[in-house]
């Protein structure tokens, strides 16, 4: 693939010599694609972002990122009520030099970009009264002031309710769409996968990674090797369409 | 399809970016006021015009000076007596309005002042080790200095044994060190000579701006002014300290070193503090949530209002010092006796808006 925005091979990493946490990994990502990544809690999932976002350096292997990265956390803790513009100008770090203070050209840029998400309105509010997927779409129209051409979000619908998760999804697939952008999340919900994932790299235990397109890579098998439960695909029609989802069988 | 939660409707929109704006210009006015009413008031009352044409005399070149229609003791009460006093107070509560917001700022913690990191206790020990020792007043401000700087640094080294990363590993070895410093000097006074130099040490200790000279303000200025305006430029800055280490690594922000750097300029202007007037508790702590609660927690408008108010707050305490009773109260009473009963007002009636612990 010519210049993969993501590209590992053989990827691994240790906190103390011998005890890894995952190892093995392998990944091409092309610009634009949406890439969805699964494991069970405690698979290295994190470890994984961590390093994508050059916290960690990787104890084995090769890695590459190819372009400006930003990131969503899970949970967004301030200990001081900044307003929801202040959290999207924070956004602008990496284009505004160490002494120099955000133009009025940041602001415009950052309340653009919350416009974008219909938030515009809510730029004076302090940040912690939005609800959660607000706090979602607010990290979003950060990403998108930091000019990012990698979006690393890390399980990014799991604290919220159904319509909020739609909402989260449906802007994931717009911004890969509309703006180009890589986006790998983490996530453990498979249908989120299924609905907009390209691919999907599936951490399945401490020496083995699944990378493929998502339709391939999330079969039966897989899943019940990721969770020790079944999930099963179930076809059905939708508005003159055949769509599927996945359900877990609880009791086995 | 949109999230359909509103922002909580209009009690919870932040209020009045135009009010807040005007937070700055009224504080700066506010402490010109203040200064010029400092050097006004005291045993020995000089009209507001004889100090305004004191001051132009003092400040301005010899053609544009005024006739000199004051008296002799007029002119030494202002320029030898005051000045130095009302400058070395608004220095001192300058820089400790600026180290304390800049610190709850950086540990994202509104508990935090400058005392907890150690560098009070730091300078505070080696200080009391210089009167006991017998040393001049230049030994005992280079001590006090040296003893701060010398917290910070074991507090850095401690702080750097923790694999954790963030400020936790940092509160809890300034903690330590402020702890180990307070015992020493705890020691030093249960064993110095009651007579002659216990009392000197416990004076000191309170805090105080009685010896206050041109000197004692030209070792505070630099490090203040130094120190402060890096603070000043790194103000947005310091906002990004509320990112997490990920978050702040993918916006390409290197959390670590900015934390430090801050601290760094923060321990000088502590050090420096507590070298000249000794320890001024509360004001550290306070101030910045009385700024916070005029300006919000953006430290872009929240660092000039803290040293503004600072200023203005450590002149008000000092001139209440010489003037409430015939004998000088030590200021480090005032500011925890008047000050605290202030904050709880402020904060009831604001309800502590500024921080959360969402």
């Amino acid at each position: 693939m010519p210049d993969p925005a993501i590209d590992f091979a053989g990827l691994g990493h240790a906190f103390r010599p011998g005890r890894w946490v995952f190892r093995r990994c392998s990944a091409t990502i092309g610009r634009g694609r949406i890439v969805a990544l699964l494991g069970a809690n405690g698979s290295g999932k994190t470890t994984l972002l961590r390093l994508l976002l050059g916290v960690l350096r990787p104890t084995e292997g090769r890695l590459a990122v190819r372009g400006r990265t930003a990131f969503v956390p899970q949970s967004f803790q301030l200990g001081f009520d900044y307003s929801v513009l202040d959290v999207v100008l924070m956004g602008r770090a990496g284009q505004i030099g160490l002494l120099a203070q955000p133009a009025s050209r940041d602001a415009v840029a950052s309340v653009q970009a919350l416009d974008r998400f219909g938030l515009a309105g809510l730029a004076r509010c302090p940040f912690h009264e939005l609800s959660g997927g607000q706090r979602q779409l607010v990290m979003f129209a950060r990403a998108m002031v930091a000019d990012a051409d990698i979006l690393i979000l890390d399980e990014p619908a799991s604290a919220l309710d159904l319509s909020n998760q739609a909402v989260i999804l449906e802007q994931i697939r717009l911004l890969s769409r509309q703006h180009g952008l890589t986006v790998l999340f983490s996530t453990h919900h498979p249908q989120h996968a299924l609905e907009i994932a390209d691919e999907a790299v599936l951490m399945l235990d401490r020496d083995r990674c699944v990378h493929g397109p998502a339709a391939e890579v999330l079969s039966e098998a897989n899943l019940l090797a990721l969770y020790g439960i079944p999930l099963r695909h179930l076809p059905f029609e939708h508005g003159g369409e055949m769509l599927a989802t996945l359900a877990p069988v609880w009791r086995g | 399809m949109m999230i359909s939660h509103a922002c909580g409707g209009e009690a919870l929109v932040v209020p009045g970016g135009m009010a807040r704006a005007a937070v700055v210009p009224l504080l700066a006015v506010a402490l010109a006021g203040t200064v010029l009413g400092s050097l006004c008031i005291g045993v020995y009352p000089v009209p507001l015009a004889t100090v305004a044409r004191i001051l132009a005399g003092l400040c301005l070149p010899e053609p544009f000076c005024p006739v000199a229609n004051w008296t002799d003791a007029q002119l030494a009460v202002v320029e030898v007596i005051r000045l130095p006093r009302v400058l070395l107070a608004v220095l001192a509560g300058a820089g400790l309005g600026l180290a304390g917001a800049t610190l709850q700022g950086t540990m994202r913690n509104p508990l935090v002042g400058p005392d907890l990191i150690g560098i009070s206790s730091g300078a505070a020990c080696a200080g009391i080790l210089a009167i006991l020792l017998d040393w001049p007043e230049w030994g005992l401000l280079a001590a006090a200095f040296a003893g701060g700087l010398l917290a910070l640094a074991v507090s850095w080294l401690l702080a750097g044994l923790s694999r954790a990363g963030g400020v936790l590993p940092l509160i809890l070895a300034g903690m330590a060190v402020a702890a180990f410093f307070t015992a020493v000097h705890g020691f030093i006074q249960f064993t110095a000579d009651p007579e002659n130099k216990l009392p000197a040490i416990v004076y000191w200790l309170i805090g105080s701006f009685a010896g206050a000279s041109m000197h004692k303000v030209a070792i505070l200025a630099p490090p203040v002014l130094a120190a402060g305006g890096g603070l000043l430029l790194l103000r947005w800055r310091i906002n990004l300290l509320s990112l997490g280490e990920l978050d702040a690594a993918a916006l390409g922000v290197r959390i670590a070193g900015l934390r430090w750097s801050v601290v760094a300029l923060v321990s000088l202007i502590v050090a420096a503090q507590v070298a000249v007037s000794g320890i001024i508790g509360w004001a550290g702590l306070i101030v910045p949530h009385f700024a916070r609660m005029l300006t919000g927690p953006d430290h872009r408008r929240l660092l000039p209002a803290a040293a503004l108010s600072g200023g203005l707050f450590l002149l008000a305490m000092d001139d209440i010092a010489r003037t409430l009773l015939a004998q000088e109260v030590p200021i480090g009473i005032l500011t925890a006796g008047i000050g605290t009963p202030i904050f709880m007002l402020l904060f009831w009636r604001t309800q502590g808006r500024g921080w959360t612990d969402a």
